[in-house]
């Protein structure tokens, strides 16, 4: 039995209020529920999460920007037996990435995808992501998001689930305790989906940068209840 | 041993496979050879051209532009590349839908080459088989030019065709009806 | 044991098979001319030999599979030609970032841009001073004919695995894709290897690994760094490959290589034939270059003539190789354009004179 866990000791860089420490936890809970962590090799982003692997206590790979999937997609291949999970920015997979994470989710590719959408670039310093809502200011909106300019937010779950490869889509949000609770069943959904062979699983997560688009914390959580949530609505997508 | 020979035709005459005959049969008598294909945008639009170098020392480069024997296995073909053939060299003419008038016209002015011609795909239809022109070719090909023994060529078609057992009869059929032909 | 027979075989599937002889059971790739009978081999063969072929949705992406693949243990190869070679410098870096074996071949087509469809040799810059970002290097073998296209790939492999590290096939299209004799069966690779003691293939019964070419902690990227520098240096000792062609009393030393090696050469057998005293030296490994070994044939008169299917980039190295560079001549075509033999002779008279 392997009595260790997936979350090192190691103390977390993420700012306070920064969805990513809650979603790095609930990913090491599911696998050590699971019981998987010495099966699993993950692949750690370009973006705020750049470091996961310093947190994690499993085999983990950085990949090039927003060549996640396709990493995943060569070391699963390689290895079929082991349990192979992307763990992804929005700039990572919605925008450099786009070509990635559509061609491995419509191969099918049996790799589980934690897309963290938390609309902005919080690493290069609050830039405008293709999540981020219509007339949000960030460092390169500055008045806002403009349509006519920027485009709209940009549905990549939608557009995964609708292709043939994709076995399990949900998107959930961790601004409150029930949605936390949702995203560790859908992450361990997504495993399992993985574990059973069956194809391509995903699972968004709308998260929340407490530095950038937001004046605090609290104005973050309210934006993810007043519209963020309205433009991504939460639910299965797919499965 | 110095020949440098360009097939030209129509993609679908089977232009590739009649080179790869010719350089197999170049490998398996002792000499030098390459074979190298026209390149892919050059054969959109009809027309397809492969090029052997059979050499008794080593091959520089694989390309032929002015070969010492050019087989055009239709009209475009004998336009674009009567003009090239070297002094001495061998022009061979599948004359099926060429008429007397436009070859000669194509060849006018061009002083010490030897223009061979023949219907080359009628020949192939009256053997039952169209597509086996390009092997009718071949034969006659070495019957005038003696590179090669017949026994050589057949060998080479019936190994590019393992694959394919039943072109395989047709084929020889083909070469041995070329090399038996007068030309 | 019968001996191994002849086959007359393009250049491109000579490359594929002593791949597939080296034990490569991983190949991502993108259809692009004048390489793509590799692909399609690749296709093939990875089917009959229970290995992995994926035709990526980009260069990107393939590059990116086989660092995946390469990091879970296989051994792995992507090809293309020089617009797509150019797109795989991403994963080329982080390859030699991570220090994860691959080899990558490309087939060189004219350029810049989209270029055209014919052979060059204009890749060589971008092949051999590092066409990534960072600080990085990789052995660069340069085939010639059909049998170096098998051997070189087979052999690339290992040199690969030897010092973790990509492995680059510097070809053309005219190797691509002519067809000539070679014998293409060597020892099958595949079997018997043992498994290696770094890849990421989950942490049972030992520590988790970490493959990463990222350092952000105070002075950690410089001593990185420092110890890919100690790699690069010991390839530079010890992975030197050139040919020497009646070099010994040449007063006109000839420098080229690939497709261009063997116009030279027979430009010298030309030479030759009239009494002129012309030899070929030809670096197989473009990195490293083989400096010392050319300079070594410098009696003080000689004369050097360059000869490349670019407008001039190996002559670079020549010169570093060469002190004086009076001595020092090229000649080149690009765009797809071959060296004519008689222009080099016509040349090589000239400076002889």
């Amino acid at each position: 039995m392997d009595k260790n866990k997936s979350l090192t000791d190691v103390k977390m860089h993420y700012c306070t209020g920064c969805g990513h420490s809650v979603i790095h936890r609930i990913v090491c809970d599911v696998i050590d529920e699971l019981g998987v962590r010495e099966k699993v090799v993950a692949v750690a982003p370009v973006g705020c999460a750049v470091i996961a692997y310093e947190y994690w206590n499993f085999d983990v790979t950085e990949a090039a920007h927003g060549r996640c999937p396709a990493v995943a997609t060569g070391i699963k291949r390689v290895l079929p037996e082991n349990i192979v999970f992307t763990y992804q920015g929005d700039g990572d997979l919605a925008a450099i990435g786009t070509s990635e994470i559509i061609h491995a989710a419509n191969r099918g590719e049996k790799i589980t995808v934690i897309f963290v959408n938390n609309g902005v670039y919080g690493m290069t310093g609050g830039q405008m992501a293709p999540t981020t809502m219509v007339g949000q200011r960030t460092a390169t909106s500055h008045k806002g998001r403009d349509i006519t300019r920027d485009g709209f937010p940009l549905k990549i779950s939608e557009m995964i689930s609708i292709l043939d490869g994709v076995k399990y889509v949900e998107r959930t949000a961790v601004h409150n305790k029930e949605g936390i609770s949702r995203t560790k069943e859908a992450i361990k959904k997504a495993f399992n989906v993985q574990l059973n062979n069956e194809g391509f699983s995903m699972v968004e997560v709308v998260s929340l940068c407490p530095v950038y688009g937001a004046k605090s914390i609290k104005e973050a959580y309210q934006r993810i209840d007043d519209t963020v949530t309205k433009v991504y609505p939460l639910g299965v997508l797919k499965g | 041993m110095k020949e440098e020979i360009l097939c030209a035709g129509y993609g679908g005459q089977g232009i590739m496979v009649m080179g790869r005959v010719l350089a197999y049969a170049a490998m398996n008598s002792g000499y030098h050879v390459t074979w190298m294909p026209s390149y892919g945008a050059e054969v959109r639009g009809g027309t397809a051209h492969s090029m052997v170098r059979v050499h008794s020392n080593s091959i520089a480069s694989p390309a032929v532009r002015y070969p010492t024997s050019c087989i055009v296995m239709n009209k475009p073909s004998l336009l674009k590349f009567s003009k090239r053939v070297k002094s001495h060299g061998l022009l061979l003419i599948d004359s099926s839908k060429i008429s007397d008038g436009e070859i000669k016209q194509a060849v006018v002015g061009l002083n010490n080459i030897c223009v061979k011609k023949a219907p080359f795909t009628e020949i192939a239809m009256s053997l039952g088989e169209k597509k086996v022109a390009n092997m009718v070719t071949v034969g006659a090909f070495n019957k005038v030019k003696k590179l090669f023994s017949i026994k050589e060529l057949i060998k080479a078609v019936s190994f590019i065709l393992r694959d394919k057992d039943e072109l395989i009869t047709i084929n020889e059929k083909a070469i041995l009806h070329g090399y038996n032909m007068e030309i | 044991m019968t001996k191994a027979k002849k086959i007359l075989i393009t250049g491109n599937e000579a490359c594929g098979e002593g791949a597939v002889k080296a034990g490569c059971r991983f190949y991502a790739g993108y259809p692009i001319t004048p390489q793509n009978e590799l692909t399609a081999y690749m296709s093939r063969r990875m089917l009959e030999e229970n290995g992995v072929f994926i035709q990526s949705e980009s260069e990107l992406a393939a590059v990116s599979m086989i660092f995946g693949a390469s990091l879970a243990g296989a051994r792995v190869m992507t090809t293309s030609s020089s617009p797509g070679i150019s797109l795989k410098q991403e994963g080329i870096s982080y390859l030699a970032g991570c220090q994860l074996p691959a080899v990558i071949v490309n087939i060189m087509r004219g350029g810049p841009g989209l270029g055209n469809i014919a052979p060059s040799q204009a890749d060589y810059f971008q092949s051999t001073k590092g066409g990534g970002h960072g600080d990085y290097y990789m052995v660069v073998l340069a085939p010639h004919n059909a049998q170096e296209m098998f051997d070189f790939t087979y052999e690339a492999f290992d040199i690969a695995d030897k010092y973790r590290n990509p492995v680059m096939i510097l070809s053309d299209g005219a190797l691509g894709q002519m067809m000539e004799p070679a014998f293409v069966d060597r020892k099958d690779k595949a079997k018997g290897r043992k498994q290696k003691n770094w890849i990421l293939n989950g942490c049972k019964a030992r520590k988790p690994r970490v493959i990463r070419s990222l350092y952000l902690k105070d002075g950690e990227l410089e001593a990185r760094n420092k110890d890919l520098q100690k790699k690069f240096d010991k390839m530079r000792k010890d992975e030197v490959k050139f040919e020497r062609y009646k070099t010994n009393d040449a007063k006109l030393i000839m420098v080229a290589y690939g497709t261009s090696a063997r116009i030279a050469r027979s430009c010298c057998d030309e030479l030759r034939k009239k009494g002129k005293a012309a030899g070929l030296f030809r670096p197989i490994s473009l990195w490293p270059f083989p400096y010392k070994q050319l300079e070594s044939l410098d009696k003080g008169k000689t004369k050097f003539l360059v000869i490349e299917m670019s407008a001039g980039q190996m002559v670079e190295d020549v010169n570093l190789a060469i002190q004086d560079r009076k001595r020092v001549y090229f000649h080149g075509r690009m765009g797809g354009g071959i060296p004519d033999e008689k222009d080099i002779i016509n040349l090589a008279n000239r400076i002889l004179k």
